[in-house]
């Protein structure tokens, strides 16, 4: 099995956790989330955002649906499936065993 | 997202970049409204490149990659086939033809001998056979049983199997009203319990039942197939109940059969099932008729079945033997040690199929052949092909395109080429197959094979496609992408040699295949040559048979009357009447005792013929003296030239007697040999006797059916059908023409099969031959293009234009040799199972191996010209300033 890549589990832990507080987000908004939550410290990439969502889409672990905003425009709005809910609770204890780790590390030296 | 809505994708590839491209424009408007510059979020979301990139792998993402590949690859694909137009359609064209003549030879085989039955658990049905040797030792397969000996083995057997006994299915006369409407219709007696046995429903009515099965005589019920039912009654539902007249018989339509089940030969389809029990030898021990089919119940053993059933057979033989003496003994002797065989019987079982089994299977060979020679060609087309291409590859390989990518992208080339190839082929066969069908037929047995396009001839093309791919695709697009980029580009091709090598190879290969075909096809050809150009001792030009028959039975001076008012019409020469025709395939056989001693072992055929008989056939009269009308059986008898040297040792015959049975015979006459029964085996002792029969007391015998020959003055006897059909009624009321046909209708139907296997055999040894001339110059053109500067350096330093032809062409022609020799191995290796369908002619003659060997060498010598042409012209300062 392909191990999972410890910084994209990260963008993937964000993502979901903030769509499971604020379901029907579109990207923009999960980006400002991410920094608002964090109080500007945490900066999630555009660049990388985009294809994660919709390697997330593609994996069912949320939904997209377009909305007609007030302005006219469309948005993409995304919410979390049953199995993204799932996802998200795996992708949780991972990170706290593995920052859990990281921090015995820093203890210990 | 699901795989369809991924597949989906690839095809909306626009759609799903503009919705990537809405929803990033969403997002920095958004960016916008809460302040931020726009040109910065643009650049946050990365540059115009990276933007790209990155909606090139969302876009990735949300397709399935190697789907679009394949797409891509289709049209490249395409494109590369619209560019080479000649070479494609060649190829297509080639490939075309042979899947065409496979697929043709499929579906024909397939209906006669593999399509099981539509009936259920036809893969447990089987039938059974026995095998005895005859007075010669040569073996001889018999699958008809008398009644009494199947009820036997049915009852014996009753909890492994389920017996069922059909009798063949016999174009005959009946009536649905009087007997002026007498029609023609496929009847065919089978048990009661057959229906019930293959799960069979009544589309209408009830259908037999093994109830059916009990009293000889008084079950006059008829079930209607539903193919006749539909064609002859409309579908018309107040059938049943109605009456049908069958002989002397009255039938009552008791039902329909639902489903496409007619009978059990391929090859005929029944329209009207009879129970078993109104068959009229359905009591006798010795008539046997009845073909019997074993529904073996699950998980049986055969051989204990087999075993057991041979064990009732053999007694049953003993128990007839008994009270019979001399060459009956004998004979029967071999009966009774006859070999019981259980065949599976799956697909139903016909003489049809047993006479074109082995044509069939033989057309087979040479169609795969064909195929495998044009595999050879399209294979040796793409290799030159791709020879040219080899800089392209080159710079898809130093781009960075995997082996894999390449080999791909080829055979989806190839395999497009094969596709097209099979449609093409398909139409050809869905013309071609019914074709043949209507070639094996003769006038008076209509061959009906349903050859509908089922899966299992949609398997077998798709198999078909993907065995050419491999035979013709693989070898080329793994050649061509083992390009190296290095030597390719610098202008050379890397290895030509190989590739020749190969190509040389196939050369040897396809002329092997080329030769087969062609030997066969000679041999067929002459087979079909010696049997109808065989002296046949009678004429059958001009000559027009009516088989006439009468309800009740007329005694010989009626039909003697209706012949001499027949010939009073206009345009008849001579009138005639026999029991049936010569080469007509009715035979009364029996052995006859000479001189008061027991019988003899050899068959002596008897035909029954009125006055003027011999003269009507033109049967040279060698000595004594033609019948009179006094002359009677038993009393006189003609004899046969073939007689005569096997019974009286070539002495004179007339005067001397013999003894048929009870019955005693002078010969009065001696005339020239005739084949009786076929053309294929030796002429056989016949004795003719006149068909007016009288009893013990001297009376004479009515007869319901004799056969009118009727010599005409004009050249087509058919000419005079509808009068004589109007004739003969007129003549005497009561009588009936139920059969017409010429005597040169039944010469041609013994040559049917020959006659099928000579065209067939030779229409595919000219496209072999084609396809084999096609690929020597596709061979040797690519040679010489290869080689021309060569050639130009050899020209300029001094080279003929003989040692040039002789460069170019001496390698292909040492193929061509090896080929044909191969070929011949193969040829004379082969000829011994296709023995049984020759007449005439050896496989081992040398003329018949030395005249494909010809042929081909013709072939290859025509299609090297044009190149040795092209290298004749070879100018060196053009070819070497060139360079």
């Amino acid at each position: 099995m392909k191990k999972p890549d410890s910084l994209q589990g990260t963008l993937d832990l964000l993502v979901l956790k903030i769509l499971s507080r604020r379901p029907r987000t579109h990207g923009y908004g999960i980006m400002a989330a991410v920094k608002d939550c964090s109080d500007d410290l945490l900066r999630v990439e555009e660049g990388s955002l985009y294809p994660a969502l919709y390697r997330m889409e593609e994996a069912g672990w949320i939904r997209a649906e377009w909305v007609k905003k007030d302005t006219g425009r469309r948005a993409r709005v995304y919410d979390l499936t049953a199995a993204g809910k799932k996802q998200l609770g795996v992708e949780e204890s991972r990170w706290l065993s593995a920052s859990s780790a990281i921090n015995q590390v820093l203890r210990t030296v | 997202m699901s795989l369809w809505s991924r597949v989906a994708n690839v095809f909306h590839g626009e759609k799903l970049s503009s919705e990537i491209a809405e929803e990033i424009e969403s997002h920095i408007a958004e960016a916008v409204e809460q302040g931020r510059d726009p040109d910065e979020a643009r650049r946050a979301l990365g540059f115009d490149y990276q933007l790209r990139q990155q909606r090139q792998a969302s876009h990735e993402i949300r397709t399935v990659g190697w789907l679009e590949v394949l797409r891509a690859d289709i049209i490249f694909g395409w494109r590369q086939l619209k560019r080479n137009k000649v070479t494609s359609a060649v190829a297509i064209l080639s490939l075309a033809l042979a899947m065409g003549a496979c697929i043709g030879a499929f579906r024909l085989m397939d209906a006669l001998l593999w399509r099981p039955l539509p009936v259920a658990h036809a893969e447990r049905l089987y039938a059974l056979s026995r095998e005895v040797f005859d007075l010669q030792g040569k073996p001889i397969r018999s699958d008809r049983w008398a009644y009494p000996s199947f009820s036997l083995m049915r009852d014996a057997v009753k909890d492994q199997a389920e017996l069922i006994a059909v009798s063949t299915a016999s174009r005959t006369d009946l009536t649905y009203g009087s007997d002026q409407d007498m029609e023609k219709a496929n009847v065919q007696y089978v048990s009661g319990s057959m229906f019930q046995a293959f799960g069979l429903q009544p589309a209408l009515g009830r259908l037999l039942a093994e109830d059916d099965d009990r009293t000889p005589g008084s079950h006059p019920y008829a079930v209607l197939s539903y193919d006749y039912w539909r064609q002859r009654f409309g579908k018309d539902p107040r059938v049943v109940g109605r009456t049908m007249r069958y002989g002397k018989e009255l039938y009552e339509i008791t039902g329909v059969v639902n489903g496409p089940f007619t009978g059990t030969e391929p090859g005929t389809m029944t329209d009207i099932f009879l129970p078993v029990m109104m068959h009229p030898a359905v009591t006798h021990s010795d008539a046997s008729w009845a073909r019997t089919l074993l529904l073996v119940k699950p998980e049986t053993a055969l051989e204990p079945l087999r075993q057991k059933l041979s064990a009732i057979s053999r007694a049953f033989e003993q128990e007839r033997a008994k009270g019979f003496t001399g060459a009956d003994k004998i004979f029967f002797q071999k009966i009774i040690d006859a070999t019981l065989l259980i065949e599976p019987a799956g697909a139903g079982i016909s003489s049809l199929q047993e006479e074109y089994r082995k044509a069939l299977g033989i057309l087979g060979v040479l169609v795969a052949m064909v195929l495998f020679i044009a595999c050879a060609n399209v294979a040796n087309l793409k290799m030159a092909q791709s020879a040219t291409r080899s800089r392209e590859m080159a710079l898809r390989v130093a781009i960075g395109a995997g082996r894999g990518r390449l080999v791909q992208m080829l055979l989806v080339e190839n395999a497009m080429l094969a596709v097209l190839a099979a449609s093409l082929g398909a139409v050809f066969a869905w013309r071609s197959a019914p074709l043949v069908v209507t070639m094996i037929q003769s006038s008076d047995t209509p061959v009906r094979l349903l050859l509908y396009t089922n899966w299992r001839v949609l398997g077998f093309g798709a198999g078909l496609v993907f065995c050419v791919l491999l035979l013709f695709g693989v070898l080329p697009a793994l050649r061509a992408s083992a390009v190296k980029p290095v030597s390719a580009l610098k202008g050379g091709d890397d290895d030509p040699h190989s590739r020749r090598r190969l190509m040389h190879g196939m050369i040897a290969a396809q002329v092997a295949f080329c030769f087969l075909v062609i030997f066969m096809s000679g041999l067929f050809v002459r087979t079909f040559e010696s049997l109808s150009n065989k002296p046949l001792g009678f004429s059958p030009e001009k000559l027009l048979l009516l088989d006439v028959v009468t309800q009740q039975g007329q005694p010989p001076v009626v039909w003697d009357q209706i012949a001499d008012r027949l010939q009073n019409v206009p345009g008849v020469e001579r009138v005639a009447i026999a029991g049936w025709p010569l080469l007509s395939g009715f035979a009364w056989n029996n052995f006859v005792s000479v001189g008061g001693v027991p019988p003899s072992t050899i068959f002596t055929y008897l035909l029954a013929i009125s006055p003027g008989w011999s003269e009507t056939m033109k049967i040279p009269l060698l000595d004594g003296r033609d019948f009179r009308s006094g002359d009677t059986t038993p009393g006189e008898a003609i004899v046969n030239q073939t007689f005569v040297k096997t019974f009286f040792d070539g002495k004179n015959p007339i005067g001397k007697t013999f003894q048929e049975r009870d019955n005693h015979y002078q010969v009065v006459g001696l005339v020239a040999d005739a084949p009786y029964g076929n053309l294929r085996d030796a002429i056989v002792p016949v004795a003719y006797i006149p068909f007016h029969e009288v009893n013990a007391q001297g009376v004479s015998q009515p007869e319901t059916q004799e056969t009118f020959l009727v010599r005409t003055s004009g050249s087509n006897p058919l000419a005079l059908a509808s009068v004589l059909r109007k004739a003969i009624p007129q003549a005497r009321a009561g009588f009936r023409v139920s059969n017409l046909r010429t005597q040169s209708d039944l010469v041609r139907a013994q040559t049917v099969r020959e006659r099928l296997l000579a065209m067939l055999a030779a229409f595919f040894s000219l496209v072999a031959l084609l396809l084999a001339a096609i690929g020597l110059y596709g061979v040797l053109s690519y040679s010489l293009q290869q080689r021309e500067h060569e050639f130009g350096i050899r020209i300029a330093v001094g080279a003929g234009i003989g040692d040039i032809a002789w460069q170019a062409t001496s390698r292909v022609f040492l193929m061509v040799m090896t080929g044909a020799v191969i070929g011949g191995a193969l040829g004379i290796a082969s000829v011994r199972y296709v023995e049984t369908l020759l007449y005439g002619v050896r496989g081992s003659d040398p003329v018949m191996l030395t005249g494909p060997a010809l042929v081909l060498l013709a072939i290859a010598l025509l299609s090297a010209l044009p190149v040795i042409a092209r290298a004749s012209r070879i100018d060196p300062k053009i070819m070497l300033r060139a360079e």
